[in-house]
């Protein structure tokens, strides 16, 4: 079914229903993907899915909802009478409405349309991966998590006031997760992830060598003291660390009293001067792009932090209406619209006169703790209280030696790290959720075993 | 007749489907697969928010699908679809089979057809209409948001419903022929406290499977209680001091760790993925001797009971590790294959667009013999964990887990609360330290996420003590 007529479709079930407005968000997808195990396919998946999210206003503007995977005449009856139904109970303490820039132009990227290689072919590359990387480095045994997939998919929203538009895209993944051991040592892991909008797109050889170096590097670890030191976070932790308390800048968190900053936060300082922070889900490089969000709202380029100053709030629909502002384009879609930010920039403003600029991780020679990677967020952020306490993957710096940390936790609090920061390297990488430098903070307290 | 026939062409739940599902698993044996299995799911979900004195959302969902999995030799590809007509299983039969680039049409197994139909859901077909309505869930919500309305400190309250309602049709080529419902129903409250730059929060999830009646039972007041105190308790606590140190870890949902740290080891996908240290030792000490642990499906209406699993096997009473050795790891079809430890059950996934693997149902450590007090006697300076939060396990095996709620203890007795403290550690070095357990088993319920997505799970044990553990803080 196309678009067209699956619009078509809900039209006409909501006229027999008597239902004037609503609103639908749809995605349709084809996946394929495979996992390894020492040569052997593992597991070979393919999958396809239908699902579509219908809202409705019944005559009091209260909204309900429903999703479902039947789009047949009666699923889409049934969903429409059943958010009928929900719709009762809509909140009426905020009215949720169109997004006033659903029919707005959308700037859709140009890429090149990629078609399935095929799980065949998916195969055959990861086995090489595979091999390639467990021949590396005689301690790294086996890769126990892997996987190659690709994605093709198509978005819509739509809506009774005549706001339609859609996109569809692929997109393609490789992860390679190498486990090695030596003797009388504890195993150790690592890895690297790799997007594209295709896989012909992604670079496997650097995420072969990345994996491998990464893991081999860590063979030689020794435990740290339990003491305060001297951070340098890398683009990816930063940005990491950044997206978990992204509720800063959420406004529907502020409403919901789960944030760090409030109504009138906009304008004040929460970073150093030399911090800048925005969100664009446009950006080139973002494999993950789209050009609408779940309202029909078109994504934008937004700045959150400027100067070290909050800038910008993320918004819906509902948040914008009540912060009296318009939608920013980070909206999900449902009766209580979740907001979220897409991909997070990150990099140093003009005002940086105060930064340490000799700590460069490369080159610096003094004691620091570089954290490559933070692992358990779900667990171990407590975003409504600033606070978090995380495992992480990283090094010791000691007299310009650098030595694997075994395994140990940072600990901290976010307003501290943001007012904390005192250098923000100049060269800018890329990551899988954002761009960002290495960014140092002057003290955070780490438990290790020692 | 048009009618007839595209009746006769599509799965219809709650009908006889016996030879449409043998036609098609007779098409993948025909074509060369040494095992066929069909998973066929229709799913009915509700959920409602309340937050401070309003409902803010009702999200209902519906869902149907199938998934479709083909062994050849140790191999197996999956293909899961919304098209449940007998020409949309067809082709994703022959999906699967290209995948595995089945080309000879010889097998190891000859298809009999199906058995008679076991049929577990017949004394379950009403429990769709005798779950609460949403205006009973909301007005039971929303009076438990209010009575977590005690003091001017608390600045969010949140009650959360949310109820799945599974009906499963499972068919293999080994002759499996089972139909079954499935009721999942989970509360949750939530609580933020704020005094100044103070800031404390409290949670609790209660959860219950095949009790439709369950919710309206459910003592809001008592919940609300716990919520509440556990916050203002917390609400000015300091930070941990980091170290090495002794701790009791509470009942019910303390058994977290175990079921993160040690059970998912015992599971056969990690002995595929040789990701547990465990993988060489059946029969081995692994753990104190003080320690026996059990998974079973059979706790009569806890979170993770079920009367079949998802490939169509009445679960059974695990014993994984009995007075500290290892008996038993949790396995499922692909696990019984591969690594040849005998199904147990175990066989679970999320939805029809997953294929099953081994995960834990009701996981928990048996009890001992001593009272919570003794535990927290034999401690002069360490820690108790009387609420958990989250945590995860790496690849390697290492945990970590937050503390929601912890307590110092100076000299055998109770002292202070404690913030931000996590447990690090991993289970082969932690089973061995567990000296002490407690004679209150008490069970909770969770959701477990992992490589066959997201399924109900409950762990549980009694108060236990770990003689030696990281705690990380400031």
């Amino acid at each position: 079914m196309n678009p067209t007529e699956i619009t078509t479709q809900i039209s006409t079930a909501a006229n027999i229903l008597n239902i004037d407005k609503w609103d639908y968000g749809a995605s349709f997808s084809n996946d394929y993907s495979v996992q390894v195990d020492r040569g052997a396919a593992k597991q070979l998946k393919a999958s396809q899915k239908q699902v579509i999210t219908l809202r409705v206003w019944n005559k009091d503007n209260l909204v309900g909802i429903t999703t479902t995977s039947d789009l047949s005449e009666t699923g889409i009856k049934k969903a429409l009478r059943q958010a009928n139904i929900a719709s009762e109970f809509g909140n009426k303490n905020e009215f949720t409405d169109f997004s006033p820039l659903a029919k707005d132009p959308i700037h859709v990227k140009e890429v090149d349309k990629k078609n399935p290689l095929g799980i065949k072919k998916l195969l055959k590359i990861l086995r090489e991966a595979e091999s390639k990387l467990i021949d590396s480095h005689e301690a790294i045994k086996s890769i126990p998590y892997n996987g190659l997939s690709e994605s093709f998919y198509e978005r819509i929203y739509a809506n009774s006031d005549g706001a339609f538009r859609n996109y569809s895209k692929s997109q393609a993944a490789i992860y390679l997760y190498a486990r090695a051991e030596e003797k009388d040592k504890k195993p150790r892991s690592s890895g690297s992830v790799k997007l594209g909008y295709g896989v012909e797109d992604i670079d496997i050889e650097s995420c072969i060598k990345e994996a491998a170096k990464k893991t081999i590097a860590h063979l030689d670890y020794s435990s740290i003291k339990t003491d305060k030191y001297l951070i340098c976070l890398s683009p990816e932790a930063f940005l990491t660390l950044m997206n978990a308390f992204s509720s800063i800048f959420n406004a529907r968190s502020i409403i919901d009293g789960v944030s760090l900053s409030d109504k009138n936060s906009i304008g004040e300082l929460i970073s150093i001067p030399a911090l800048n922070i925005y969100d664009d889900g446009l950006n080139d490089k973002n494999i993950s792009s789209a050009p609408f969000d779940g309202e029909g709202t078109p994504t934008k380029k937004l700045m959150l932090i400027n100067k070290g100053k909050l800038e910008n709030f993320l918004h819906s629909e509902s948040t914008a209406k009540i912060f009296n502002t318009i939608p920013t384009g980070h909206a999900g879609l449902g009766s209580k619209v979740s907001v979220s930010p897409d991909w997070l920039v990150i990099e140093k403003s003009n005002e940086c006169s105060d930064l340490n600029k000799s700590l460069v991780h490369t080159i610096y020679q003094g004691d620091f703790v570089y954290i490559e990677e933070l692992n358990a967020i779900h667990a171990g952020v407590k975003a409504s209280q600033g606070s978090f306490s995380l495992p992480f993957e990283g090094w010791l710096y000691r007299n310009g030696e650098k030595r694997s940390i075994e395994s140990a936790t940072v600990a901290g609090d976010i307003k501290y790290l943001l007012k904390n920061i005192i250098n923000i390297e100049n060269e800018k990488e890329l990551t899988t959720s954002g761009i960002s430098p290495h960014v140092w903070i002057n003290e955070l307290s780490i438990t290790g075993d020692e | 007749m048009v009618s007839a026939s595209i009746k006769s062409s599509e799965i219809r739940f709650g009908e006889c489907n016996k030879k449409l599902l043998e036609e098609v698993i007779f098409y993948g044996i025909s074509l060369g697969a040494d095992f066929v299995e069909l998973f066929i799911e229709n799913s009915d979900n509700s959920s409602v928010l309340a937050e401070e004195d309003f409902i803010t959302n009702v999200s209902p969902s519906f869902s149907k699908g199938a998934g479709i999995r083909i062994f050849k030799d140790k191999r197996d590809g999956f293909v899961s679809t919304n098209d449940l007509s007998k020409h949309g299983l067809m082709r994703s039969i022959s999906q699967a089979i290209e995948m595995l680039d089945i080309s000879k049409k010889t097998n190891k197994l000859i298809f009999n057809g199906l058995e008679i139909l076991k049929d577990y859901s017949k004394s379950k077909i009403n429990w769709l209409n005798e779950v609460p309505t949403i205006n009973e869930v909301s007005e039971k919500l929303l009076l438990s948001t209010k009575s977590l309305k005690k003091d001017k400190k608390v600045v969010v309250r949140k009650g959360s419903y949310a109820r799945n309602w599974q009906e499963v049709i499972i068919a293999s080529s080994d002759g499996t022929y089972a139909t079954d419902i499935r009721l999942h129903q989970t509360v949750g409250l939530n609580i933020i406290a704020n005094d100044a730059q103070y800031r404390s929060n409290g949670s609790r999830r209660f959860g219950s499977h095949g009790i439709p009646n369950e919710f309206r039972l459910w003592d809001h007041e008592k919940a609300s209680n716990e919520v509440y105190e556990s916050s203002m308790n917390m609400l000015y606590a300091d930070y941990v001091q980091a170290g090495q140190m002794p701790v009791v870890l509470a009942n019910k949902f303390g058994g977290v760790i175990f079921h993160e740290a040690c059970g998912h080891l015992l599971e056969t996908t990690q002995i595929e993925r040789g990701t547990t240290p465990f993988s060489d030792k059946l029969n081995e000490k692994i753990a104190h001797e003080s320690v026996t642990a059990i998974d079973e499906g059979i706790s009569e209406g806890s979170f993770g009971s079920l009367s079949i699993d998802d490939e169509g096997m009445e679960p059974e009473k695990s014993i994984l590790i009995k007075d500290g050795i290892l008996k038993k790891f949790l396995s499922d079809r692909a696990g019984e294959l591969r690594t040849g430890h005998k199904r147990t059950g175990s066989g679970r996934r999320q939805n029809y667009s997953f294929a099953a693997a081994s995960r834990m149902r009701n996981t928990y450590i048996a009890k001992g013999e001593f009272t919570k007090e003794e535990l927290i006697n034999s401690i002069s300076d360490g820690l108790y964990c009387k609420s958990m939060g989250g945590g995860s396990v790496g690849a390697t095996g290492q945990f970590n887990f937050a503390v929601e709620e912890g307590y110092l203890i100076k000299n055998g007795k109770l002292t202070k609360p404690v913030k931000g403290a996590t447990l690090i550690g991993d289970a082969k070095e932690v089973m061995p330290k567990i000296s002490m357990c407690g004679n209150d088993l008490e069970l909770a319920p969770g959701f477990c996420g992992s490589v066959s997505g997201s399924v109900n799970v409950t762990v549980g044990q009694p108060h236990i003590k770990v003689d030696s553990i990281t705690v990380g803080g400031r």
